[in-house]
């Protein structure tokens, strides 16, 4: 069954971006777009800036030169707060969640910017508060639902397998109801079948919401399977662009994943 | 009352009139409990059948129902009883190329399936089932773009059944006047341990009477919760959670996920239970695993206590013998500090009655849960006998027998010791198959079951084992496999057991282990294991299974007649039993003769005195593919206990 996802104008641009840390040049000069609804993967050896790549366009990092335009909205600068009202979550590489909380509270603060009511409306838990944590409370558990965890609502994140705590921070971020997501390593660590109920719940994502997703990833296999475009980086340059065929059959691309020297 | 309470479906228009708001069933979904009344779902039902009808379904045909227990799964059976159709409920986690003898047989030509995995696994066997045209799914997800003519949502079916309800409005009504109790009201398929499965025939007649008969000793009322959480397919699920909840109109609660259903138990606080003696193994596991974890101090407390139960608890439930003050004040501070936070844990808190039954309880889990104050009976039937048998009577609960016959219900010992049944409920016929119903009900209109057992003396009936099961090592010692098997599962460590000595010179054993509590164990130790198949041959988990093996034939030693069948020699297995390979069947019985057969390298090993075997073996994965597995699995000799040292000890 051929998969009907209409995957629009770009919905992200990033242009002549450089990222240095000192001496260090983590990002030189790197350009690339990621369309409306499509699934965009960065790939590239230990060190490439994948990462810092990830975090030019989460507003962590601001890059010495270049723009990101997200939205029509072009900017050097974004702070990560602007980013995560604009549309954009993620998850990172290492576990970001709140060991001690259960994963249902753990979700609820990915819906944090949703929240209409303020700090000492939501402490007394009263009137609109209440009606307000119940319409939030209803789309984390669809959120639940969609990733299939329900037997672990109640459980203590820290207690959970690593994969499911991978899990558990997607549905963080689906819980912002984002358009964009971005994905640092999704798959690592992870064991087979893992990983492949990883990919089904990526794909899930774009294909029902309609979800743009970015996603950086170590393993070759995953990545072509699942991606419409790769962008591959390599000691801050991007190196090569294009489906994931083209990407395959690139000399500098094999190059740098068998080491050549430089 | 003037309308007679003899088909299924005059029973849901009887509770829609008499109990309009009482729930009917509840879903949990999206993390809350939604419920629809009575009223609600004989709306439901209503405008579901006239779907099916506006479809082309009609009188006397079959429809397939595929999932979890869903409460639209639950109306499809009411809708297809409505239109004087038949449900047949099968197993969901069925692979899909058992299903093709059934929908082949049956000619199904319709099926409402709960989710993409089933209409998946439909599709698959559409070319071989060309007579199935219609399938209808619960959740959507997944199936967006699925565009085979056959499929439809349920959403758009009762969409249908709008129209259809519009344009005639009597039709619905007209079609239930027209049921009659003789009519064929479900069709169940037993897993059987050889050949095809059968389709056991069953009125409307049939479980209505016997459903109704148990009920009223039982007294129960539209008041009890249940919790609907086994296979639809099996009858016992049936008669529990449908047939007597439509003739109490008591209230069927939904799981969320068949992961949760520890979590959703404890939620519901079910007063009526039915479970296989596998389900009261498991929640027993996860008990002893949590136990384990626990702190010092808890520990202590639950072992001593435990003790305590295990002396006074059950004879206190019955009632029967004077107890001492200072034992009953013990198990006092016991309810208090124990047995009840395990009770609330394990969601019994407001159990009035649970049944065991679908198989024979091992005597110390049964035991277990009668001394914390859980009134656990045991229940004999078939699929062939709507269930209900043989029922334990309140305060007369020996663990070693089923009670006694229920309401008209007559047995007859046959000479060969096999148990023949006479009763309302008995089955019409297995479907399209003369032969075997003849095989197994004979002129007079007795069942035979195929059990051996005998009236003890307070006419309780004591079941030994499946007749052809029963057996004699070659010096004549009485071999009862299952009695040893449930013995060794009784341990948390243990999942699956098969016991062999029919014909030989002594019994030897095959075990699963069961991987949550082992891997826990071994956790614990800092014993490294890369997975199922090494933790099962890891020296150290072989020491801990031979404990259990020893302990076990200790206990044997103690019992005469049964001291001769001690375990001489045993192995671990390296893969779980599994029913995707035949080896164990969906209700989880052993099927002995198939697995000795498979193994039969390791059954030669076992008495051969090899200290090792190699084996390869098929398995089949849950999407269909299949692949092998190779191990060399050890031998291990197990300690015989004398009986006199058994004796002291006791």
């Amino acid at each position: 069954m051929e998969q009907v996802r209409n995957i629009g104008e770009p919905i992200l641009v990033v242009e002549n971006v450089s990222l240095a840390f000192g001496g260090v040049k983590a990002l030189q000069d790197v350009s690339f777009d990621v369309c409306e609804h499509e699934v965009r993967a960065i790939i590239g050896p230990n060190g490439a800036g994948k990462s810092s790549m990830l975090n030019v366009v989460n507003g962590v990092y601001h890059p010495q030169q270049g723009h990101v335009t997200f939205k029509g909205v072009r900017r050097q600068d974004m702070n990560s707060h602007e980013a995560a009202s604009m549309g954009i979550a993620r998850t990172f590489q290492n576990i970001a969640l709140f060991r001690g909380m259960t994963v249902l509270d753990n979700i609820m603060t990915g819906r944090a910017l949703k929240m209409k009511t303020n700090f000492l409306q939501q402490a007394l838990w009263w009137g609109p508060a209440r009606r307000d944590e119940m319409q939030n409370r209803h789309k984390v558990e669809e959120v639940i639902d969609f990733l299939e965890i329900q037997h672990i609502r109640k459980t203590p994140v820290g207690r959970l397998p690593y994969g499911l705590q991978k899990r558990v921070e997607l549905a963080r971020a689906l819980a912002a109801e984002p358009e964009v997501l971005l994905l640092d390593e999704p798959m690592a660590g992870m064991n087979l079948e893992e990983k492949q109920d990883m990919c089904r719940y990526v794909l899930d994502v774009n294909d029902q919401f309609g979800t743009t997703i970015v996603l950086i990833e170590h393993d070759m296999g995953v990545v072509m399977d699942i991606s419409d475009r790769v962008v591959v980086l390599d000691y801050g340059q991007k190196i090569a662009d294009g489906t994931p065929d083209v990407v395959r059959a690139d000399k500098k691309v094999i190059d740098a994943y068998l080491g050549v020297t430089h | 009352m003037a309308e007679s309470l003899d088909t299924f479906p005059r029973l849901l228009l009887h509770n829609a009139k008499v109990r309009p708001d009482l729930p009917a069933i509840r879903e949990k979904d999206l993390g809350i409990w939604q419920s629809w009344t009575w009223s609600e779902v004989a709306a439901e039902v209503r405008t579901l059948a006239c779907g099916l009808a506006a479809q082309g379904f009609k009188r006397g045909m079959t429809i397939a129902l595929i999932g979890d227990n869903r409460p639209r799964l639950y109306w499809g059976v009411t809708a297809a009883q409505c239109l004087g159709g038949v449900p047949v409920p099968l197993y969901q986690d069925a692979v899909a190329d058992e299903w093709v003898f059934v929908f082949q047989n049956a000619e199904i030509a319709f099926a409402i399936a709960e989710d993409q995995e089933q209409v998946d696994k439909l599709l698959e066997i559409m070319p071989k089932c060309p007579q199935l045209k219609h399938i209808y799914f619960d959740d959507p997800r997944g199936l967006r773009h699925y565009d085979q003519p056959e499929i439809m949502g349920y959403d758009e079916l009762l969409e249908l059944g709008r129209e259809f309800d519009r344009a005639h409005p009597d039709y619905f009504l007209a079609e239930v006047e027209k049921g009659r109790p003789e009519d064929m009201a479900a069709l169940f398929y037993t897993s059987g341990t050889t050949g095809n499965p059968k389709g056991v025939v069953h009125s409307n007649k049939n479980l209505i009477t016997t459903g109704r008969m148990a009920a009223e000793i039982e007294g129960i009322t539209e008041n009890e919760n249940v919790l609907a959480f086994l296979p639809m397919a099996w009858i016992g699920q049936n008669m529990f959670s449908y047939t007597q909840a439509l003739i109490c109109g008591f209230c069927v609660n939904c799981p969320e996920s068949s992961d949760t259903v520890m979590t959703d138990l404890r939620e519901i606080g079910p007063s009526y239970f039915l479970a296989p003696p596998s389900v009261f193994e498991r929640l027993l596991t996860q008990v002893t695993i949590r136990m384990e974890d626990a702190s010092w101090l808890k520990r202590k407390m639950y072992h001593y206590f435990m003790g305590v139960a295990n002396r006074v608890g059950g004879k206190i439930l019955d009632a029967k013998e004077p107890i001492g003050f200072w034992d009953r004040l013990l198990y006092k501070i016991g309810d208090l500090c124990v047995y009840g936070p395990l009770r609330n844990v394990l969601g019994m808190t407001r159990i009035r009655i649970t049944y065991t039954g679908g198989e024979a309880i091992g005597p110390d889990l049964f035991k277990f849960y009668r001394s914390i104050g859980v009134n656990l009976k045991q229940l004999y039937g078939a699929t062939e006998t709507s269930v209900f048998v043989c029922v334990q009577p309140d305060g007369q609960v020996k663990p070693d027998t089923v009670g006694k016959t229920v309401g008209s219900v007559q047995i007859k010992i046959a000479d060969s010791g096999e148990i023949l049944i006479k009763t309302p409920g008995l089955f019409d016929e297995y479907y399209k198959n003369p032969q075997a119903t003849a095989e197994a009900k004979d002129a007079d209109g007795w069942f035979h079951t195929g059990d051996a057992g005998f009236f003890d003396a307070d006419e309780h009936l004591k079941i030994l084992d499946r007749a052809k099961d029963v057996g004699r090592l070659n010096d004549g010692t009485l071999f009862a496999p299952k009695y040893i098997e449930n013995k060794l599962k009784f341990f948390p460590y243990i999942k699956e057991a098969v016991a062999f000595g029919q014909g030989r010179d002594m019994c030897c054993a095959c075990v699963n282990i069961e991987f949550d509590a082992v891997a826990n164990w071994a956790e614990r130790r800092n014993i490294s294991y890369s997975g199922y198949t090494d933790l099962a041959s890891r020296p150290e988990v072989y020491d801990l299974v031979q404990d259990c093996v020893e302990h076990v034939n200790r206990d044997l030693a103690a019992d005469e007649k049964l001291a001769g069948s001690q375990i001489h020699r045993f192995l671990i297995l390296h893969k779980e039993l599994d029913p995707d390979d035949g080896e164990i069947t969906r209700t989880r019985k052993v099927r002995r003769g198939f697995v000795a057969e498979k193994y039969a390298t390791l059954v030669d090993a076992l008495y051969s005195g090899k200290g090792e075997c190699f084996i390869e073996t098929q398995v089949k994965f849950e999407d269909g593919r299949t692949g092998t597995i190779s191990a060399i699995l050890r031998i291990v000799d197990a300690k015989l206990a004398s009986p006199d040292a058994a004796k002291r000890a006791a």
